[in-house]
This record gives C-alpha cells, sequence and structure tokens, in this order.
C-alpha cells in the first residue's frame, strides 16, 4: 500500500548544502586562475588550456547545480532566509564561476603575452582575487551553523566578522588593481595597443570577480539583518 | 430487547473485530508519522523506536486513553434521542468503525493525509444526524471538537515555538553551547516526566484508581507528578552523562556535541510522544465499540450508568502494537528516511511541544489529529528560523484533506448503517 506521510512531505530540501556546494565550485573555478596564469607567464599553452578545460568543467558543473537548485526552489517552501535573497546569492556565485572562466578564456584565445615587468604584480593580484572568493565561501559554509542556532547570537557575530575580513581583502584586490593598472600605464606606449587594451580589460575582469565575492558576503548580511 | 440477547454476542464481536482493524490501521500508520521525527534525526534508530512506541503507546491507550474514549463513546451523540431505540445506536457505532476503516484503507491506498480522528468523528456525526434525526447529535460538544483541530496545531506551534527560542536563548547562542545543553537538558526531562504524570494523575488514571479504591487529592497528584518528573531527571541525568565531548567532529560542524545531547533529550520527548498519541488515538478505534459493548450489556438500557471495561482500551492498545509490528515498522523507515534535514534539538522541541497539546487535549477528552498536532509544531519551530525548508504545500493537502474526510466518513457511515438496519430487521 501507498501510505502518504504528511510528516515525511513536510519537509523541503535544506537549500544551505546545494548553496554551498554552488559556491565552493565556483570558486574552484576562481582558484584555477593562478595555476592558469602561471603557465601564462612562461607561454606554457599547453598547461594553460589543460587548466582551461578543468575550469570549463567545473563551471558546467556549477550551471547544473544552479539549474537544480531553481527546479527545487517552489514559491511554497517556508524558509528561514528569503527566497529571492537566496536566488541572488547563487546568480552571483554563478558569476564568479563564469568570469574566470571568461578571463581565461580571452588570454587563452589570444596566447597574451605578459610584460615581464608586470608579472610578479599580476600574481600577487590574481592571488588576493582568489583570497577574497575564498574568504567569501568561509561565510557561506557558516549558513548551516546560522540556521542551527536560528540566525542568533554568537554565531551572527561571527558571520559579521568573517564578511568584514571579506571586505577589507577586496580593498586590498582594489589597491592591487590600482598599482598593476598604473604599472601598465607606464608600459603602455611601447607595447602594441590591442594588447594592452586586452590587458586592461584582464584586469578589470580580475578585479570584478574580487568584486562579486564581496558582493556574496554582502548578500549573506542581508540574510542576517531579517 | 430482544435483538440484544439473540445478537448481543455477535455484535460485540464484530465491533470488537472492527475497532481491532481501526487499532491496526492507527498502529500501522499513524504512529509512524508520530515517531518518525525521533527516526528522521537520527535520534533513534527504527528498532529503538518501535520499542519505544510498543511500550508507551500501549500505557498511553490503557492509563490516559479512557477520557478522550468516552468523548467518542457518548459525547459526540446526544443519548437521550436513542433511549427508546437503543438498537440505532449499536449499528450506528458499528457503521461508523466500519466507515472510518474503509475510508482509511482507501485514502492509505491513493496516498491522502487523512486524519483517523476526523474519519471517526464525521462517521459518527454521519450516522446520528442523517439516519436518526439531526437532534441526536450533541453539535455544542462537535462544534468544540471541530474548533479543537484548528486549535491544536495553533497551540503546539506556539508551544515548540517557546521551547525552540528557549533552546536558542539558553544554549546555543552561548558561547559554550556544550556545557549548557548538559546543564539544562534536565530541566526539560523534568518538564516532560511532570507533564505526563500530571495529566494521566488527573484524567486518565481514574478508572485504574477507582478499580482499586485509591482517591489522591489535587496536591497529592502534583506530588507524585514532581516525584515522576525527578525519577525521570536522574534517569535521563545518567544517560547524559554518558555523552561525550568528541572534539574532532566539531571542526565540521560546531553544534554536533550539542546535538547529541539534544539526540538524549529526544529519547524523553519520543516517549512522551508515543505516549500521548496512545492516549488520544486509541479512542478512535475503541470509542464505538465501548459504546456498542455498553448498550449491549446493559440490555438496551442507555440510562445506566456504567464504567468502561479495561479490557476494550487493552484491545486498542493491543491492536496499535499489533499494527506497529506488522506494517508500523516499514512506515517508520520510510518516514525517517525522507526526514533528513531535522536536527534533535528542533525535533525535540517540535515533539515536545506536539505532545504536550496531545496529553492536555487527552485530558480534556478531545479528539485530535496527532500528526496535525505535530504539522503545526513542526510549522512553529520554522517561525523561529529552525528548519531548513518547510513545504507549505502540506498545509494545504491537510485542509483539503479536512474538506474531504468529513464528508466521506459521514456518507459511508449512512450507507453502512441503512444496511445494518436491513440486514438486521429493524
Amino acid at each position: 500500500m501507498a501510505f502518504s506521510n504528511p510528516i515525511s512531505n513536510l519537509f523541503g530540501r535544506s537549500p544551505i548544502k546545494p548553496l554551498q556546494e554552488h559556491m565552493s565550485l565556483a570558486v574552484g573555478c576562481a582558484a584555477q586562475l593562478e595555476p592558469f596564469f602561471d603557465a601564462v607567464i612562461i607561454n606554457n599553452w599547453a598547461v594553460a588550456s589543460k587548466v582551461f578545460d578543468q575550469i570549463a568543467e567545473h563551471e558546467n558543473q556549477a550551471d547544473e547545480l544552479k539549474k537544480q537548485f531553481r527546479l527545487n526552489m517552489p514559491k511554497s517552501l517556508f524558509m528561514p532566509m528569503s527566497r529571492t535573497d537566496l536566488l541572488n546569492i547563487l546568480a552571483q556565485q554563478d558569476e564568479i564561476a563564469n568570469m574566470a572562466k571568461d578571463v581565461c578564456g580571452i588570454v587563452l584565445g589570444r596566447e597574451m603575452d605578459i610584460p615581464a615587468a608586470l608579472q610578479a604584480d599580476l600574481i600577487g593580484f590574481v592571488k588576493s582575487a582568489i583570497e577574497t572568493c575564498e574568504k567569501a565561501l568561509k561565510a557561506i559554509n557558516e549558513l548551516d551553523e546560522l540556521l542551527e542556532t536560528g540566525f542568533t547570537g554568537q554565531e551572527v557575530k561571527f558571520v559579521k566578522k568573517l564578511i568584514r575580513e571579506l571586505d577589507a581583502q577586496e580593498q586590498k584586490v582594489d589597491k592591487k588593481e590600482r598599482k598593476l593598472r598604473h604599472r601598465l600605464f607606464k608600459l603602455e606606449a611601447d607595447m602594441p595597443p590591442v594588447d594592452v587594451m586586452f590587458l586592461y580589460s584582464t584586469i578589470d575582469n580580475i578585479g570584478a570577480i574580487a568584486d562579486t565575492a564581496e558582493r556574496v558576503g554582502n548578500s549573506l548580511e542581508l540574510l542576517l539583518a531579517k | 430487547m430482544e435483538l440484544f440477547t439473540e445478537y448481543g454476542t455477535i455484535l460485540i464481536l464484530m465491533a470488537a473485530a472492527f475497532g481491532f482493524f481501526m487499532a491496526w490501521g492507527v498502529g500501522a500508520n499513524d504512529v509512524a508519522n508520530a515517531m518518525g521525527t525521533s527516526v528522521g534525526s537520527k535520534a533513534l534508530t527504527i528498532k529503538q523506536a518501535i520499542l519505544i512506541a510498543m511500550v508507551f503507546e500501549f500505557a498511553g491507550a490503557y492509563l490516559a486513553g479512557g477520557e478522550v474514549t468516552s468523548t467518542i463513546r457518548k459525547g459526540i451523540v446526544d443519548s437521550a434521542v436513542f433511549t427508546d431505540q437503543p438498537d440505532l445506536l449499536v449499528f450506528g457505532m458499528l457503521s461508523a468503525l466500519l466507515a472510518a476503516g474503509t475510508w482509511l484503507a482507501v485514502a492509505s491506498y491513493m496516498g491522502w493525509p487523512v486524519s483517523t480522528t476526523h474519519s471517526i468523528v464525521g462517521a459518527i456525526v454521519g450516522f446520528a444526524a442523517v439516519g436518526v434525526s439531526y437532534d441526536a447529535v450533541n453539535w455544542g460538544k462537535v462544534s468544540t471538537i471541530v474548533a479543537s483541530w484548528v486549535v491544536s496545531p495553533v497551540m503546539a506551534g506556539t508551544i515548540s515555538f517557546a521551547i525552540f527560542r528557549s533552546v536558542q536563548r539558553l544554549i546555543l547562542v552561548q558561547d559554550n553551547p556544550f556545557d549548557r545543553a548538559k546543564k539544562y537538558a534536565p530541566m526539560y526531562m523534568f518538564a516532560v516526566g511532570f507533564l505526563m504524570a500530571m495529566v494521566t494523575l488527573l484524567k486518565g488514571l481514574k478508572h485504574v484508581f477507582k478499580d482499586i479504591g485509591i482517591k489522591l487529592s489535587y496536591g497529592e497528584n502534583v506530588l507524585v507528578a514532581v516525584g515522576f518528573g525527578i525519577l525521570v531527571t536522574i534517569i535521563g541525568t545518567y544517560l547524559l552523562s554518558k555523552v561525550e565531548r568528541d572534539e574532532s567532529k566539531e571542526e565540521d560542524n560546531r553544534f554536533y556535541n550539542v546535538e547529541k545531547v539534544f539526540a538524549v533529550l529526544m529519547i524523553f520527548t519520543a516517549c512522551s510522544m508515543a505516549f500521548a498519541h496512545g492516549s488520544n488515538d486509541v479512542a478512535n478505534a475503541v470509542g464505538p465499540l465501548a459504546a456498542v459493548v455498553n448498550v449491549v450489556n446493559a440490555g438496551g438500557d442507555i440510562a445506566t450508568k456504567s464504567t468502561m471495561p479495561s479490557w476494550i482500551l487493552l484491545l486498542g492498545g493491543a491492536g496499535i502494537v499489533f499494527g506497529l509490528a506488522t506494517y508500523g515498522f516499514k512506515v517508520m523507515g520510510t518516514i525517517g528516511r525522507k526526514i533528513t534535514e531535522l536536527t534533535p534539538s528542533r525535533g525535540f522541541a517540535a515533539e515536545l511541544g506536539a505532545a504536550a497539546t496531545v496529553v492536555l487535549a487527552s485530558g480534556t477528552g478531545l479528539p485530535i489529529s496527532t500528526t496535525h498536532t505535530l504539522v503545526g509544531a513542526v510549522l512553529g519551530v520554522g517561525m523561529a528560523r529552525g528548519i531548513g525548508a518547510i513545504n507549505l504545500r502540506m498545509v494545504g493537502s491537510i485542509f483539503l484533506s479536512w474538506v474531504v474526510t468529513l464528508p466521506a466518513g459521514a456518507g459511508l457511515s449512512i450507507l453502512f448503517f441503512f444496511f445494518f438496519k436491513g440486514v438486521f430487521g429493524v
């Protein structure tokens, strides 16, 4: 007999675990930027293209997860956080993965040459941006503990602290970005103009990844406010 | 009356068989709803849950099930109307049992979330209002019962909300939740023990005490209940002392060990839930049976004041246990597997809120739906931002099942009523 159980049907699948998995995939994509640029500065395009393939694969997985997540978010779900906020966070997380893939795609497609004078700064900048993403991931990973405490008390303070750290890290990234752009400005007269343009846009895009990670943190803060 | 001397035994046997079948249904299906949260939050294994359910369902049914049974037996219908035609009451109650049983079987087969309580109340009202006369129903009492169906989930929700908030305040938001949990858990255990003992003493044990000639004053009742509460606390404290902190698990989830404490607490709420469920839901099966036995034994004299024989509650308890043993464990397993998002701290708050409400209702003799009450309690914890996702569509389907169950139970029971009337040639 097919017994129906109102009690078991009552519980939906919590969105928190899938959201965390998605974020860890997205940040995984961003983290690959480091090996990618390591390969780029020594013009090892075989390795760079391999790393790119990995990023693309992770990005695909994240997309799939995003789709599943949205399908499992009917309006009739009663959750301790707003559905809109969650979907917002998800969209921002997804953007991290997309942007990481786009940056690599352009650099790889144009086999961009990074001037020696910029290389060290660029790697530092990329590492900093990745660190921002990782801090955002850490904050997102606190969501289950937040739920456990019912969004109150010490845990809220702790997450707020994590978000402050995330903001500070993003500012560091901004600083590095300005410095890097300034260096490029000094060099640009001696470089082919198209290369310069793309280099600027690559720097911009990497900075935007860190920005998006910060926005994830800010959206998380919105969840706490309610 | 001639009918009762001639067919009395057959009528009682039929009523007992139908009643046992209903009790089987309660044990097979309803108990799993009541205990599923314990299994789902992994505080208990299925085997442990079944054992607890067997013992405490039986205890609840036998010790505290009398009040609700008497409501079903004689509260819904107006016995004055049946004084001249006791045979109609007997046929009616038989039809009500058969109707509710049939409806539950159909609904379960189709997978609808219907309530035993609503089926039997609908069936009794049905045969009395349509088969006999509009005045045969004690509408005042019926409206109280229907009101309690709305009030009980709300009340359970409020209580579990308050309990969960207190857990947050006292334990979860603190710096050292594990130590706090160990400190405050005995307090909740005492509350569980005291509440169960109090309601049982005040209402349920009346018939047992009367049999052996004991009468306690209110103060003595409180004293005994406090004693029982302390006993429960002592057992609980012993179990708690065995919970050790496993720091290695805290890296992944800082509340791992706190939840272990709540898992111990949940053993107690599971007991109280089974007890509460038994005390309220046994009546659905044996209330009509008790009515039949009463009338037949009195030879049709409804006015005679008679107490309910204990064997009726025993039969009900046994039926529930039988249902559990034959089918309930399967259902329990299914539910347990499906509820994966509930942690012991939440399950505890929801179960305690629901159990308190059901036990109180049992004490006042109101037949309510344990399942709906538990749904209300879970929503209460959800309101306190405690649960990841609750499917609100379930609330809608419960309302729908009300709308369908009451007329369905009533219609079937009217049908059976005229069938029995025809068969016994009255």
